[in-house]
């Protein structure tokens, strides 16, 4: 479990980026962290893994105290994936890359060479596994970021930005993956601005704005209010707009994905005739 | 680990005579420091060279950040204490020579801090450097803050991979950097290429001869300062040929285990 009491956080400058956030993620729990550029998602997530630490109030992972362990023991339970892959690829080949922080965990060489593979493989990465990380396309070596972190099995994912640069169909791919590590019992929060994905994936959905949270509740409930999104610079998304233009029909409101909107318009449909 | 070192070779905006010093006679000042600390090796003249320098430092009003990036120094200095000392220099001479690393670098922290970018690109227009050259030395110094941003967001993604920077012996925490190294190269590369392009797509380098909007102007205070730094530059080199300063010999001596030492 991921908890923060009162957590205030301000940089050397002086700016104060987080101003009293309280928040408990249970484990194997859904959550997307939303809100405006500047909002102060990710030096929320950066808490969580122990890069920053609180300037006031407290970050228990585990029931673990965030300020008084190193961020390599916390990384063992929190694996955090940097929005930009650039900021971490370094390695000769796509193998090596993987195993890198297998081998700063302390794991052995068959474990390594297992975890790898597999990884990999799960990530549609095999074909690749001898290139060079540098030679692979911006979607690619987002999926090189996001294996090296997962290789090692964390009990927490945490992602930052996972569908920038990616393809539709590698889009729906990461999605499956995400329910897939979901229904592991892992515990996975991803901070985005893409609210198809987050209507697609429909998880619990945290909006922050200016450091503070402004709502916490079901995806269902959050992206459908227009005045909420409106303060944290999003939109609705397209099936719950049409869902509102289409007045006549006298449909539910609170619908965000294709599959329920179908359900409902050709219900109204029938009853119509 | 920190990157804050940075922040004392970087240029604040502020209302202080040495800010609105034209730049010329102010690069001058600066390699006149420069110059006289690599003149002398005895430790009062340098430790006058430094403390010279902490006027201007008040008057630029950039104390704090004159400290922090002296604080950032501190490990090469102290780098440079031992290795000359057990490399068998006497600890006077490793001290003097500490004391000129750090007057060097405080001299090029106060250009820094008190010039910004485009000045010093008009400065060497205006000293007749072609374009081309101007632009890139101001926009490598304008990068400074973005890459030291980069390098904290490499670091941070590689803790988070598990890299414990400060593990290990002297060799392993030096390849410990290679993580950081190597994206920090890659995406610097990266964006001058993509900087490059962008450059070209707005017609860069098309015309041959510029004519600057600003042109600087010499005013009383800086023909003052290419007095003082030219007087300052002769008396040390006067100073330095024919007045025998005395000297400070500190009784630390290391033991004889090299082949050299007497």
């Amino acid at each position: 479990m991921i908890r923060t009491e009162t957590l205030h956080f301000a940089y050397p400058t002086g700016l104060e980026v987080l101003r009293g956030i309280d928040l408990e993620i249970g484990d194997s729990e859904f959550v997307a962290i939303m809100g405006e550029n500047g909002a102060g998602k990710t030096t929320l997530i950066k808490h969580f893994n122990g890069l920053l630490k609180p300037s006031r109030g407290r970050v228990l992972v585990d029931d673990v105290d965030t300020a008084k362990i190193s961020v390599a023991s916390i990384s063992r339970n929190v694996g955090l994936v940097f929005q930009n892959p650039d900021h971490q690829l370094f390695c000769e080949t796509v193998r090596e890359e993987v195993a890198f922080s297998l081998r700063n965990f302390g794991y052995d060489t068959e474990t390594i060479e297992r975890r790898t593979r597999s990884i990999l493989e799960t990530l549609d990465l095999t074909q690749y596994v001898e290139s060079s990380p540098f030679t692979l396309s911006g979607g690619e070596r987002k999926r090189v970021a996001l294996a090296s972190v997962l290789a090692w099995n964390p009990k927490h994912v945490i992602l930052d930005e996972p569908t920038i640069g990616q393809d539709y169909q590698q889009k729906d791919r990461l999605r499956n993956f995400i329910l897939q590590l979901v229904s592991q019992r892992k515990t996975v929060i991803i901070v985005t601005h893409d609210v198809e994905f987050v209507a697609e994936c429909k998880p619990r959905v945290i909006l922050l704005s200016r450091g503070a949270i402004v709502a916490d509740g079901p995806a269902r409930k959050i992206l459908t209010d227009k005045a909420l999104l409106n303060e944290c610079s999003l939109i609705p998304p397209q099936i719950s707009s049409l869902m509102h233009s289409l007045t006549d029909l006298d449909l539910s409101q609170d619908v965000i994905d294709v599959y329920t909107a179908r359900a409902c318009i050709l219900e109204a449909f029938r009853r119509e005739r | 680990m920190s990157i804050r070192i940075l922040e004392g070779f970087k240029f604040t905006k502020l209302p202080t005579p040495l800010h609105r010093l034209d730049p010329r006679p102010k690069f001058l000042l600066t390699i006149g420091l420069f110059t006289v600390a690599l003149l002398f090796t005895n430790l009062y003249a340098l430790l006058t060279v430094l403390l010279v320098q902490i006027p201007l430092v008040v008057v630029a009003k950039s104390t704090r950040r004159w400290l922090r990036s002296m604080k950032g120094g501190a490990v090469l200095a102290i780098l440079i204490l031992v290795m000359n000392f057990i490399t068998g220099a006497t600890f006077t001479f490793s001290l003097s020579m500490t004391i000129r690393f750090l007057a060097l670098m405080s001299s090029f922290s106060i250009f820094f801090m008190t010039t910004s970018p485009d000045d010093l690109g008009l400065a060497l227009e205006n000293m007749k450097v072609p374009y081309t050259l101007c632009f890139t030395f101001t926009t490598a110094v304008r990068l400074v803050p973005t890459m030291a941003v980069d390098a904290q967001t490499v670091i941070d993604a590689q803790r988070s991979r598990g890299l414990e920077l400060e593990r290990g012996n002297l060799l392993r925490r030096v390849r410990n950097y290679v993580p950081i190294l190597i994206p920090l190269i890659v995406d610097a590369i990266r964006r001058s290429v993509e900087l490059a392009e962008a450059l070209e797509s707005r017609a860069f380098g098309t015309s041959e001869r510029r004519e600057p909007l600003i042109t600087l102007k010499m005013k009383s205070l800086d023909y003052l300062t290419i007095l003082v730094t030219v007087a300052f530059v002769a008396v040390s080199i006067y100073i330095n040929l024919y007045v025998p300063l005395p000297t400070l010999d500190i009784p630390i001596r290391m033991p004889r285990i090299w082949p050299w030492m007497s």
